[in-house]
């Protein structure tokens, strides 16, 4: 204790004190917000029924007994399963709070349930399904004209390498990092939130698999030129070296200014 | 030159032969005998020139490698989302450099990162002169020659940032198209100049590459070199301290010590910035790809030193876009040039106006401590947040989408801190530093509270405090405070307008001031607390 006590007042405790804090709170903040992985689906006629309860006890409240929508949240006829496997499956659905866009935070049902929410609304009326694990190999799509695509259609929301971005009033555009490709394939056909929907005629399938090629590609490959420091651009490199650079240029002119003791 | 003894070693001889034909010891007795005083602050214009000087190392080797071409072709080279798509020679000479060269990518990180510290450590650096004084007579056009430096570090920069020819760099040109068309009568003309015809066209890389590697280099290396010389020429400044007066200048000679101190600084420079570019991405060219003009990426953001601008338009109003008599006036974009005319003009000037307000035409060689002179560190303070306002405008998307705020109310909050920021700023520090002053004055006169209470046999309360060492005592006292100086009848015994205009800024910007501790004041200080205390060091205070 007496090493402890002889320290305190080091002009350096103030920084290993914070850096202590960081490091605890950092870690168990990370330790908190671990996930769980849940089981796979299985999708059948009878799920509609149960996917009905849910509805009634989840979702009915904003979206109508029946899905037919009140003055509080849309009518859901006709959206299709993929919508809901998107909503809910991303956790945006059931709301948390109102505000101008339903953000994503850890999903409220597990895979089972999700895929029986989304087959009663899909039975509701004709609407999108949830896309063939064909239509999403990434492995068979072209992330080169993926990336044109993307760049023309996606860029000028989500950042060229989907880092995402601000739309107007709040509403804004996700960062696509961490998305899966059955995820990004339902936004595009369907258009949740502010997104616009880039249905079959616009985009096709093949189309659509190139986009999460690309997306997959650059989301996931490590940057050939280091830290990515989020892929934000010209803004994080201004931040990084006034703060990084400059700090330890600064620390370096007052080491050699200063005078041996 | 006299020589009355021969040299016989054979370095003697070859120091003889050189300086009998070159005279270089003219040059070593005055550089060598330069003296820098030590203080963390004087080698922040160092940095600057260390970052420009690994810049142009890094820039060199790029040279050989980069076709500022935009012919186009289709991309055959590893980067796999690209593959096969249509891009221009310069994009594709940029992703060989960033993939195929042995030591490109590093090279091309260290390249831009050296820039951006290049153009930060010149901000730092001519801020330190500005809240010192240093810029004040006999220095006032080194401080021209500084304000051009930045302005041609920022064109550097810029015409850097536009040379790969990916997307973001292309979005950047479309500003700088739309700026000049955006001037009256001449702005098409320029626009079709420039671009050797309609924006994009296929001239603008190869035309911006003679401007980035010849022109605005050279002169940058012009000016550092006429910097540089100012800077030996009329000697270091110095802070307020006990022997430093305006007529000598206390430090170390540049040799030996200081040069092997810079020499390691150097070294150090380099070291931090192989640090960087070897472990953080800057400009990832590769996933923007080719420049289009149709797609502009979100986060779209030009290089810091240019944000301030690019934030400006950011949140000019619309409305400022009207026609006469069918003509269109595109005060919504050509302001930009207004306000970058306006701020680099402003920094012009400054040293000259100075003088002009306070009469003042002597030389000045002690700094001024920044809470000395609240009104020009007020002013310099108010400038800084009208700078910053405007850049941080230039990241509004980003400051919106992260901290979960609308877009729409980040463009508010920028237009009305760009009226009120600077005028806020320049009131609360010019406050902070009057109360600083009159902090000091307290100090210098009462002494340093040392938190011992001691209590009279009568009862009252009070605190010790420790009169200051002289070279402490020195730093507080020493100064000059710019005082209120009335209009004067000049030489016919006239007063003039600009006389009385002047009286009037110098009464706004110097009424409130804080008068330096005379001697009178110190002696009476002493002698009461002498008298009260009954001698001895430790003095007692209220």
């Amino acid at each position: 204790m007496k090493l402890l006590a002889d320290r305190r007042r080091h002009p350096m405790a103030l920084v290993v004190l914070l850096l202590v804090g960081l490091l605890l709170t950092g870690g168990a903040y990370a330790l908190f917000t671990q996930t769980s992985s849940a089981k796979a689906d299985t999708a059948s006629a009878s799920d509609i029924e149960s996917g009905k309860k849910l509805f009634a006890a989840n979702c009915a409240t904003c979206h109508g007994l029946s899905g037919e929508g009140s003055k509080t949240g849309p009518g859901l006829i006709g959206v299709g399963a993929s919508a809901v496997d998107f909503q809910v499956g991303t956790g945006r659905m059931p709301l948390q709070a109102n505000g101008p866009q339903a953000r994503v935070k850890e999903p409220q049902f597990n895979d089972e349930q999700t895929a029986q929410l989304a087959a009663y609304v899909g039975s509701l009326g004709p609407g999108p399904a949830i896309p063939a694990e064909e239509n999403l190999d990434a492995s068979k799509g072209d992330p080169a004209a993926g990336g044109g695509l993307f760049r023309t259609n996606c860029a000028m929301c989500h950042n060229v390498v989907g880092a995402g971005g601000a739309l107007t009033r709040g509403k804004y555009a996700p960062n696509l990092s961490g998305v899966s490709g059955k995820h990004l394939y339902e936004a595009m056909q369907t258009g949740p939130q502010n997104m616009p929907i880039f249905n079959d005629a616009n985009l096709t399938p093949d189309d659509k698999r190139d986009v999460i090629a690309y997306v997959n590609e650059v989301t996931q490959t490590t940057s050939p030129g280091g830290f990515k420091l989020g892929s934000l651009g010209p803004v994080a490199e201004g931040l990084f070296i006034w703060f990084f650079g400059l700090g330890a240029v600064i620390a370096m002119t007052v080491w050699l200014s200063s005078r041996a003791k | 030159m006299s020589t009355t003894t021969q040299p016989t070693t054979t370095v003697g001889k070859a120091a003889t032969f050189v300086e009998s034909r070159v005279g270089a010891s003219v040059l070593v007795r005055e550089f060598g005998r330069k003296i820098f005083p030590a203080h963390w602050s004087f080698m922040l214009g160092e940095v600057a020139l260390y970052s420009f000087v690994i810049v142009v190392l890094s820039g060199t080797f790029l040279t050989f490698f980069f076709h500022p071409a935009m012919g186009e072709l289709h991309y055959e080279g590893p980067w796999v989302p690209l593959r096969g798509v249509e891009i221009s020679e310069a994009y594709n000479s940029t992703l060989a450099i960033s993939f195929e060269v042995r030591g490109g990518l590093f090279i091309r990180q260290m390249h831009h990162w050296g820039a951006l510290l290049f153009v930060a450590a010149l901000s730092i650096h001519m801020l330190r002169v500005f809240f010192t004084g240093a810029f004040r007579r006999p220095r006032e056009l080194n401080w021209v020659v500084g304000v051009l430096l930045v302005m041609m570090g920022m064109a550097a920069g810029f015409t850097g940032y536009s040379l790969p020819d990916d997307l973001l760099s292309g979005n950047g040109l479309r500003i700088i198209d739309g700026i000049l068309k955006s001037l009256p009568l001449v702005g098409t003309y320029i626009s079709f100049f420039l671009f050797g015809g309609e924006f994009p066209g296929i001239d603008i890389v190869s035309r911006l590459y003679t401007l980035h590697i010849m022109i605005v280099p050279a002169l940058l290396i012009a000016l550092i070199g006429v910097h540089l010389v100012f800077v030996v020429v009329h000697k270091h400044t110095q802070y307020p301290g006990a022997g430093n007066t305006e007529k000598n200048v206390v430090g170390e000679p540049v040799m030996p010590t200081f040069a092997a101190k810079g020499g390691g600084f150097f070294f150090l420079i380099f070291g931090l910035l192989s640090f960087i570019s070897a472990l953080f991405t800057i400009n990832p060219i590769w996933n923007y790809g080719p420049y289009d003009p149709s797609p502009v990426s979100a986060g779209t953001q030009p290089d810091w030193y240019i944000g301030w601008a690019d934030g400006f338009l950011r949140i000019v109003p619309g409305w400022l876009e009207f026609y006469i008599a069918g003509w269109p006036i595109s005060l919504n974009i050509n302001s930009a040039v207004i306000i970058m005319g306006g701020v680099f003009g402003a920094m012009f000037i400054y040293p000259f106006f100075e003088s002009w307000l306070l009469k003042d035409k002597r030389e000045h060689h002690i700094l001024d401590r920044p809470r000395n002179n609240p009104t020009r560190t007020a002013i310099g303070v108010a400038g800084i947040v009208f700078y910053c306002n405007m850049w941080a405008a230039a990241s509004g998307d980003i400051v919106a989408v992260f901290f979960q705020m609308s877009l729409n109310d980040m463009i508010y909050i920028f237009r009305a801190l760009f009226f009120l920021g600077p005028i806020l700023a320049y009131f609360i520090t010019k406050r902070m530093c009057l109360g600083l002053q009159r902090k000091d004055r307290e100090i210098a006169l009462h002494g340093r509270e040392t938190a011992q209470i001691i209590r009279l046999p009568h009862g009252e309360f009070l605190e010790r405090h420790e009169a200051l060492p002289p070279h402490k005592l020195w730093k507080l006292t020493a100064f000059e405070s710019p005082i209120y100086t009335p209009a004067e009848p000049n030489a016919e015994g006239k007063i003039t307008g600009l006389e009385k205009f002047r009286a009037r800024l110098s009464r706004f910007f110097f009424e409130d001031r804080v008068a330096p501790v005379s001697k009178h004041e110190l002696e009476a200080s002493h002698h009461e607390h002498d008298s009260a205390e009954g001698g001895g060091h430790k003095e007692i205070g209220y």
